[in-house]
């Protein structure tokens, strides 16, 4: 028996019992429909959760300079002058598994407006990249500084929400001055709000600035730097007292000791770089990345120990880890079950068909069908049931997911991998459960099967 | 020897139930000749049910041996016995069995969704609808089961034994379903099909009209052939060489 035949076969027995057909096909096309459905509205809720959870700074990678040490004492994390801006650049360039870097100059001066002073627990010198790697990009008022801020040195800065009501007590401070120990500062912008972070520090507690501006007006030097050199300010302010490069706290180096070291001087040293992969499992390869490439830079001999150490944020990544796969388990569960229960109605029906249909069995067989011509026949009918629910499943799940998309303003992401799925596991289950059916109609004694009544 | 279309040698056929057993047959041996027109009769369970499904290959003996059309068919596989149904008989039931929402063409066609020749479908078509039209139902081609009487659909049926031309036609009590009417306009299918087509039939009955019809009458009793009765007749007009497909054209 052709494969031709067996379809028109099959086809035209399905079509002789329309509304059992259809019926059966029901019980796949629910099956299917929910599993679609609740895979693209469960994958967008998963999908936001990640992003969630990722904005906490799950995918965040921070980069520390290494420790100084002399004669054996060390001076803790952090106090080598070996990060640069330029490193933060080549990292963006050069690591595919880094989405976005921004360098960081920690500073804790005091913040004065009119007559009101405040502190912040976070004043940070860096570049608009900052908010893309924090996922923090709207802000609440204005705008944020730009990239020639940051080449400019320019005393324009963003403020968090904490400060608005410590500082500017509530009213919008965009357009007004404060002074950061003594220098002036527009506030360009105002942040979201975002809350206490995992170890309860205020993170509204904060004031975001053009690195260049921080390092050389307000810290003049940071907290590690010693001699800097502002290539990119030099022109720009040069009757600012708090400018830098005027005071040098190094002795100018002698001839024979530039002899002896011939590394050129690293200019304009940062305290941080803080980065975000591209995705969650992409923390491990960014950080090999970024190792190798910041290993190259600072021609560090194969031997020599790493003067920056990078540190990922391993607590909120395994519990972003862990939703996304307590949430694809769940949908895979619910999912299971689904096609189970629309398997079992298949499976139900066929064996009603089966036996509906002993005396056609009977017959078919009388004629010459093997016992393998009915095996395949009832296959040939249970799979198409199933392909057909599944398409039509397909279908309507999608447009299920749609509406909850358009009415309830769920988020919903589509997924080829559920689709792809659910096609083959609708004819798989069309086997599976068919088979047992098809099998027993074709164990049918042809006599017996005549005779039924 | 060689015309013999049916040979059956010493055929016994025991059913077991449990811890009994049941000889239904209980050595048969018989000899039917090619273009034969044969009724088996018997009082009920004298076995000649059993017997038929044995000559339909649709059962296999406990022991024997049955020739057909030259074959030593009783030790053939399930497989190679629905070929030879398939290929070599033709089934005509009391209950007709037709599929139940299906055209009447269709019907007649379907035994050829299991045969292995290179028919194209418009000829399946086309003899389909010249056995539908040797059978008198050349205008109800589209009409399906619940629109046809009883003696319409029995004829629906007999085309559909005869689609694959095959030499022997077995009937199960085909009147029994049927007024006396319709009885005797079946039966006069059956003669001209003996007759002209030179079909063998073999018919299982109760009815005593019906097996006078038949030349040759074997009854049976208690699983063993009682009598075997040939009706001297008219001479017979059977041209061997002439098949269905030639008169279905």
């Amino acid at each position: 028996m052709t494969i031709r035949k067996t379809l028109s076969t099959a086809i035209r027995a399905l079509r002789r019992n329309i509304t059992r057909s259809a019926l059966t096909v029901l019980g796949i096309v629910i099956g299917i429909a929910a599993v679609i459905a609740m895979m693209e509205i469960g994958k967008g809720s998963s999908g936001s959760i990640a992003k969630t959870i990722a904005s906490m700074g799950a995918n965040n990678l921070q980069i520390f300079p290494g420790t100084a040490a002399t004669g054996g004492v060390s001076f803790g994390g952090g106090t080598s002058l070996t990060l640069t801006a330029e490193d933060c650049e080549a990292i963006l360039r050069e690591c595919s598994a880094v989405a976005s870097a921004a360098p960081l100059v920690r500073a804790r001066p005091q913040l004065v407006y009119q007559d009101k002073n405040w502190v912040p627990t976070f004043v940070f010198g860096t570049t608009p990249a900052y908010l893309t790697v924090r996922d923090w990009a709207q802000l609440a008022e204005g705008d944020i500084f730009t990239d020639a801020d940051v080449r400019n040195a320019s005393r324009v800065c963003v403020v968090g929400q904490t400060l608005v009501r410590e500082l500017f007590g509530g009213e919008n401070p965009v357009g007004k001055e404060i002074r950061v120990k003594n220098v002036a500062f527009t506030v360009m912008g105002v942040l979201t709000p975002k809350g206490a972070n995992a170890f309860g520090m205020d993170q509204d507690d904060i004031l975001l600035a053009p690195w260049t501006t921080i390092k050389y007006r307000v810290s003049g030097q940071s907290n590690a730097s010693t001699a800097t050199t502002a290539t990119t300010t030099a022109s720009s302010n040069s009757a600012d007292t708090t400018y830098p490069g005027a005071a040098s706290v190094f002795p100018a180096a002698s001839s024979s000791s530039t002899g002896d070291n011939p590394m050129p001087p690293r200019f304009a040293n940062i305290d941080q770089i803080i980065m975000a992969a591209t995705s969650s499992d992409q923390i491990r390869p960014a950080m090999r990345e970024v190792t190798a490439l910041l290993r190259e830079r600072h021609r560090l001999q194969p031997g020599e120990a790493d003067d920056f150490s990078i540190r990922d944020m391993t607590e909120s990544a395994n519990a972003l880890a862990s939703t996304t796969n307590m949430m694809t388990n769940l949908l895979l569960a619910v999912a299971l079950i689904s096609l189970v229960v629309g398997g079992v109605g298949i499976m139900n029906i066929m064996l009603v068909s089966v036996t509906e249909r002993t005396r056609e069995i009977g017959l078919r067989m009388a004629v010459g069908a093997r016992s393998r011509d009915i095996l395949r026949q009832f296959l040939t009918e249970a799979t198409l049931l199933c392909l057909v629910g599944g398409l039509l499943g397909l279908a309507l799940g999608r447009g299920a997911a749609l509406m909850v998309q358009k009415f309830l303003r769920w988020p919903v992401e589509s997924s080829v991998e559920a689709i792809v799925a659910s096609i083959v596991v609708s004819a798989f289950v069309g086997i599976v459960f068919g088979f047992y059916p098809a099998w027993k109609a074709s164990r049918l004694d042809p006599i017996e099967a005549l005779r039924y009544e | 020897m060689p015309d013999d279309l049916v040979k059956l040698h010493d055929i016994r056929r025991t059913f077991h139930m449990g811890e009994i057993s049941v000889h239904v047959l209980r050595g048969i041996s018989l000899e039917i000749e090619r273009g034969a027109y044969v009724a088996l009769t018997g009082s009920s369970g004298s076995g000649k049910t059993t017997l038929m499904n044995l000559l339909g290959c649709l059962d296999r003996p406990t022991s024997g041996e049955y020739w057909l059309d030259g074959t030593e068919v009783s030790r053939l596989s399930s497989d190679a016995r629905a070929l030879i149904r398939n290929k070599k008989i033709g089934f005509v039931f009391q209950n007709f069995n037709l599929l139940p929402r299906t055209t009447a063409l269709e019907q007649v066609m379907m035994p050829l969704a299991y045969t292995n020749t290179g028919l194209s479908d418009r000829d399946a078509r086309e003899r389909a609808a010249g056995l539908l039209k040797m059978v008198g139902l050349g205008e109800r081609m589209d009409h399906r089961p619940s629109q046809l009487s009883g003696g319409q659909q029995q004829r629906v049926a007999i085309a559909r034994a005869l689609i694959n031309q095959p030499p022997v036609l077995f009937a199960d009590e085909p009147t029994g379903n049927l007024d006396s009417r319709t009885t005797a306009e079946i039966l006069e299918m059956f003669d001209r099909l003996n007759r002209t087509e030179g079909i063998t039939i073999i018919l299982v009955t109760h009815d005593p009209t019906v097996a006078g019809h038949a030349r040759r009458n074997i009854r049976l009793r208690d699983g063993m052939i009682e009598s075997d009765t040939t009706r001297e007749g008219p001479p017979k007009e059977i041209n061997h060489h002439r098949r269905v497909a030639e008169i279905a054209e």
